[in-house]
């Protein structure tokens, strides 16, 4: 098994777990309001984070495609005008696209 | 005794569907997105649908496969995708009181707490209607997503990924993924820190250290003293 997909099942196995765990332990565990705003935190640090790993690393030095950052800030002006997801995805490709393919 | 097995006609049902299906036609397209970027990044398709069927919880699938492929060793996208599906467990306290799930129900339903399922079962009027609606939404949005997933999947292996700007398409869906939470003055400063920890870690760690390096700004600023909000209410956004 590749280590590939050995992180891949381990990944997707734990992720049941811990949906598993939420109707399975004592409800007072994971009703402290503090660690409630830690679990809704977690999620916006992390997403915020991978944004700017997407954007900026280019394989542990810091790199940017001009195009890329180009196509996604056309993504943020979509969710500005209050476009849903599928807009933003789309604008962001297709600009990107269009930027490599006249460049 | 047959009275108990025909029950009454449940009023909000044509209502729920109806709302089910739309969550999950988006499901379906923010699936297919998840498949075109798997297969671009250099994941098989065996590989992408084991993740949409087994793993299904968009959010954590993006990063997994974001992480995974960056670069580094594969095994840094395990914790960055589980801190992703933290979430889910704390979805588990509304929806215990609402499914009462025991013994081996815990096992198939625990597959489907998620975003989408959670908002819908908590905004219903009735325990009948909260039930009703996480089936509902958990079952057609599961089949949407396998669905959206595969084809995403299969248009992505028969195009070159930058080509068609899918490079551009992650961070995006991480953007969109976010946006909901940054009307939050605090969740704006937690993800400015969360980039930044990121950012600055990048020439310093391994690929994917510093996407889970950035968990601990929420650690910090979650248990801080001082107040805040502590209502907790799951977007139907699908993270």
């Amino acid at each position: 098994m590749t280590a590939l997909w050995l992180a891949l099942l381990v990944s997707a196995v734990g992720s049941y777990l811990l949906k598993l765990a939420g109707v399975s332990l004592p409800e007072s565990i994971l009703n402290h309001p503090k660690v409630q705003r830690v679990a809704q935190l977690l999620p916006v640090a992390m997403l915020s984070a991978l944004v700017a790993v997407e954007l900026f690393d280019g394989g542990g030095r810091y790199a940017l495609d001009w195009r890329t950052l180009t196509g996604v800030a056309a993504g943020v002006v979509a969710l500005l005008l209050r476009r849903g997801f599928l807009a933003v995805f789309l604008i962001a490709i297709a600009v990107t696209a269009l930027l490599r393919l006249v460049t | 005794m047959l009275g108990r097995f025909v029950e009454e006609p449940l009023p909000e049902r044509a209502a729920i569907v109806k709302a089910a299906i739309g969550i999950g036609l988006y499901a379906m397209a923010f699936g297919a997105s998840f498949g075109a970027i798997s297969v671009g990044s250099g994941l098989t398709l065996a590989q992408t649908m084991v993740l949409s069927l087994v793993m299904f919880t968009g959010a954590s699938q993006f990063a997994f496969v974001g992480v995974a492929t960056a670069g580094g060793s594969p095994l840094a996208a395990v914790p960055a995708s589980l801190l992703l599906g933290v979430r889910n467990a704390f979805y588990g306290v509304p929806l215990s009181e609402i499914l009462h799930p025991r013994g081996l129900a815990r096992f198939w339903t625990a597959h489907f707490v998620i975003d989408e399922t959670t908002a819908m079962a908590v905004t219903q009027a009735t325990p009948r209607a909260q039930r009703y609606a996480f089936w509902a939404t958990g079952l057609i949005l599961f089949f949407l997503w396998q669905l959206g997933s595969l084809s995403g999947a299969l248009i992505g292996r028969a195009v070159n990924p930058s080509d068609v700007g899918l490079d551009a398409a992650a961070p995006a869906v991480f953007l969109a993924l976010l946006w909901p939470a940054l009307r939050r003055p605090e969740a704006r400063w937690v993800a400015l820190g969360g980039a930044a920890v990121a950012l600055a870690l990048v020439p310093l760690t391994p690929s994917g250290i510093p996407v889970v390096a950035a968990a601990a700004v929420a650690l910090v600023f979650g248990l801080r003293p001082s107040g805040g909000d502590d209502e907790r209410t799951p977007d139907r956004e699908p993270t």
